[in-house]
């Protein structure tokens, strides 16, 4: 899953991250906000108009991104939905 | 003397820096720019616990050492001992964000590595504590083989214990320069990230929850639909607390340079000193220090938004919006800033760090409705607009006045829409931003903030505007016209007036708009004075009475289409120096003023002829 598609307050982690998929500035912002593989990741909010940008808490931040960004993050939940 | 030892204030953004910077300096601080760059030097003295002086400089906030805008490139220049017109600091005073430890950790590894002697101040310990996170400051140290002191920098907790943990990093005074190092800034990133998070989570003794308070008020902030209402509410508490609240204080100080006038034509014999001194410099520069209430409030306002935390969250809403236009959310909070005066606006542009994005934003900030276009406006509708009621309780001329400043805001992202498609085309550099936790500010910093306001404001209001007053009132006065000329069409200003005239005349501008231009060129409101000297001159000796009637004068000489297309020219026409001034500093040349200037004469032009002819052929 893309971290634009997770739900929100659902705790995830970053599995990957398409670095090259990522202008170099984007790139280096993401990292230096934390945002990296191994990471956890949990969305929480989602601006008003258009639902664009989006804001995740990345390990003890909240970080405001863009969607287009943010797809560029692959993420695995690590918590699984309660088997019926 | 050998000058007093350098310490160098590092940290993250969000990391109250700036709190601990007031909190250990106070007012001893000096703003300035650095030699060449855009970007500010903010310096301070304090004083150890005997007493020896240290001077402590401010670094803009940055994550590393890899310089993304140009303030992060002078942190990394000034720690390098690279940058211009700065010293080697002596030591380093990182501060890190005691909630937010793994992040904030990777830099003060960066900053040990450089070499330096290096005293890290572990900041906002009392909302780790409300999160739930006890962090062993001793076992830090011991991590980091440097000084860890616990702070509250708003509350001035553990102030008194980092002077003397950077007494000790001073030593006995004498300067034992050592070169910066490389340190590992060349090492990658997640190198550095991974050995922070494993100091962190040694130095951590208990944790449970995390920045409940925060998230809390946020689930509210951000509410889909209370978040934009709660913006709008803001922006209308403060917009009208900008025009309510200042009214009493802006009567007052008008009244004060009034009294002085007065004193100075009771005490002063007749003659060119008294009248260059009534007129020129007191009448003239009155006329802006009236704005000073207004301004203060507005940024009394930006700033409370700021240290609480919100700001970000502002950016968050609008991103969109902006986005529309080809900006980003950030630069919401320099056009916010505008409206009490482009200049601080375009400095704000500073946290924009997309090259593009900033350019834009810094072109169409003066588009939106700055406080010194209201003397000129009130003066305007007041004296030509029609006193009628359209419906209950909305009357023409505050429509008028609303309509203004909504075509400057629709004219300003119109502007960016055609900016960003043509002189500032680019690929989009996103939004991406930590959000800070919010914080109860502190009056003390809000109160220093204000104060420096106030202090930049006075100084433009002693020098562009009061030698443009000066200047005006000798050109318009001399030569003095022989009897039966007029002095405004005799004087050196009229002549200058009269070559003016054949450019303005096709849009509706008579000869008195024409002389009052060219000074309204280095401030807006130096029109209404303007005006209301040249009408005074025409008047005769009677200066002082004369210039109070200038409203029922411009009442009968103006047509309403000229008075119209006098309001659009002032909608955006760039009158104002310091504001080119300010952009030819933030851009680092003539090109971008150069164009600015072009494209805002050139809609001013457009748009007052526009509504000229449209208005007189309506049969207004």
């Amino acid at each position: 899953m893309r971290l634009d598609q997770l739900p929100l307050k659902c705790p995830a982690k970053v599995a990957a991250v398409a670095w090259d998929e990522l202008a170099e500035t984007a790139a280096r912002r993401l990292r230096e906000l934390g945002l990296d593989e191994g990471v956890t990741v949990e969305a929480l909010h989602v601006a008003p108009f258009g639902k664009d940008p989006i804001a995740c808490r990345v390990g003890r931040m909240t970080v405001a991104l863009r969607r287009a960004q943010a797809h560029c993050i692959t993420v695995e939940t690590t918590v699984e939905p309660v088997a019926a | 003397m050998n000058p007093a030892p350098m310490v160098a204030l590092v940290g993250n953004p969000n990391a109250g820096k700036s709190a601990l910077f007031n909190a250990l300096t106070g007012a001893r601080q000096k703003v300035g720019n650095y030699p060449g760059v855009t970007v500010e030097r903010k310096a301070g003295r304090m004083s150890l616990a005997d007493g020896r002086p240290i001077e402590l400089i401010d670094l803009p906030g940055t994550y590393s050492l890899e310089p993304a805008s140009p303030d992060e490139q002078v942190t990394r220049d000034v720690l390098f001992g690279k940058q211009e017109g700065e010293r080697l600091p002596q030591a380093i005073l990182c501060v890190v964000d005691a909630t937010n430890l793994d992040n904030h950790l990777r830099f003060t590894l960066q900053l040990i590595a450089l070499g330096l002697p290096v005293v890290v101040a572990l900041n906002m310990v009392d909302m780790a504590e409300r999160d739930g996170l006890k962090i062993d400051a001793a076992r830090l140290s011991k991590e980091l083989g440097v000084p860890v002191i616990p702070t509250v920098a708003v509350r001035k907790r553990g102030i008194d214990a980092l002077r003397e943990a950077m007494a000790e990093l001073v030593g006995d005074g004498t300067v034992h320069r050592i070169a910066a190092g490389p340190g590992f800034h060349h090492e990658d990133l997640v190198v550095l990230q991974r050995r922070a998070r494993a100091i962190a989570i040694a130095a951590t003794k208990e944790e449970h929850g995390a920045r409940k308070v925060s998230h809390t008020i946020d689930s509210v902030t951000l509410h889909p639909i209370m978040g934009p209402v709660l913006l709008f509410a803001l922006m209308f508490v403060v917009f009208q607390a900008v025009f309510a609240w200042a009214q009493a204080p802006m009567d007052a100080i008008t009244a004060g340079f009034d009294g002085l006038g007065h004193w100075v034509e009771a005490t002063f014999p007749n003659g060119f000193v008294r009248n260059l001194l009534a007129e020129g410099v007191i009448k003239g520069t009155g006329a802006v220090v009236t704005f000073l209430p207004q301004i203060l409030i507005l940024f009394f306002f930006i700033l409370l938004l700021e240290a609480t935390g919100y700001m970000v969250r502002a950016a968050f809403i609008m991103d969109r919006l902006m986005a529309r236009v080809g900006l980003s959310g950030r630069a919401f909070i320099p056009l916010l800033s505008s409206f009490a005066c482009a200049v601080p606006g375009i400095m704000a542009t500073r946290t924009i760090d997309d090259p593009k994005d900033r350019l834009t934003t810094i072109l169409i900030a003066p588009l939106t409705t700055c406080s010194a276009r209201l003397p000129v406006y009130t003066l305007i509708i007041g004296s030509c607009i029609p006193n009628r009621q359209m419906l209950p309780f909305i009357g023409l001329q505050g429509v008028v006045l609303f309509g203004l400043f909504v075509m400057g805001i629709v004219c300003a992202l119109l502007a960016a829409l055609v900016l960003r498609k043509t002189v500032t085309k680019g690929p989009s550099q996103g939004f991406m931003m930590e959000m800070p936790k919010y914080q109860a500010p502190s009056v003390r910093d809000v109160a220093l903030g204000l104060w420096t306001r106030a202090l930049i404001f006075l100084k433009r209001a002693g020098t562009i505007i009061l030698a443009s007053n000066v200047i005006l009132w000798v050109l318009a006065s001399y030569p003095v016209a022989p009897a039966g000329r007029l002095q405004t069409e005799y004087s050196i200003a009229g002549r200058i007036a009269s070559a003016i005239e054949v450019v303005v005349k096709p849009i509706g501008f008579n000869h008195h708009i024409a002389l009052a231009l060219p000074p309204a060129m280095a401030a807006r409101e130096v029109a209404v004075s303007a005006l209301a000297t040249t009408y005074a001159i025409d008047a005769g000796d009677d200066t002082d009475k004369a210039s109070e009637e200038v409203g029922p004068k411009l009442a009968k000489d103006w047509s309403l289409p000229t008075a119209l297309a006098f309001l659009m020219w002032f909608v955006f026409a760039p009158q104002c120096l310091s504001t080119i001034a300010v952009t030819r500093r933030e851009t680092n040349g003539w090109k971008w003023p150069a164009f600015m200037v072009s494209y805002l004469f050139v809609l001013a032009y457009v748009a007052a002829g526009a509504t000229f002819w449209i208005a007189t052929w309506a049969g207004l």
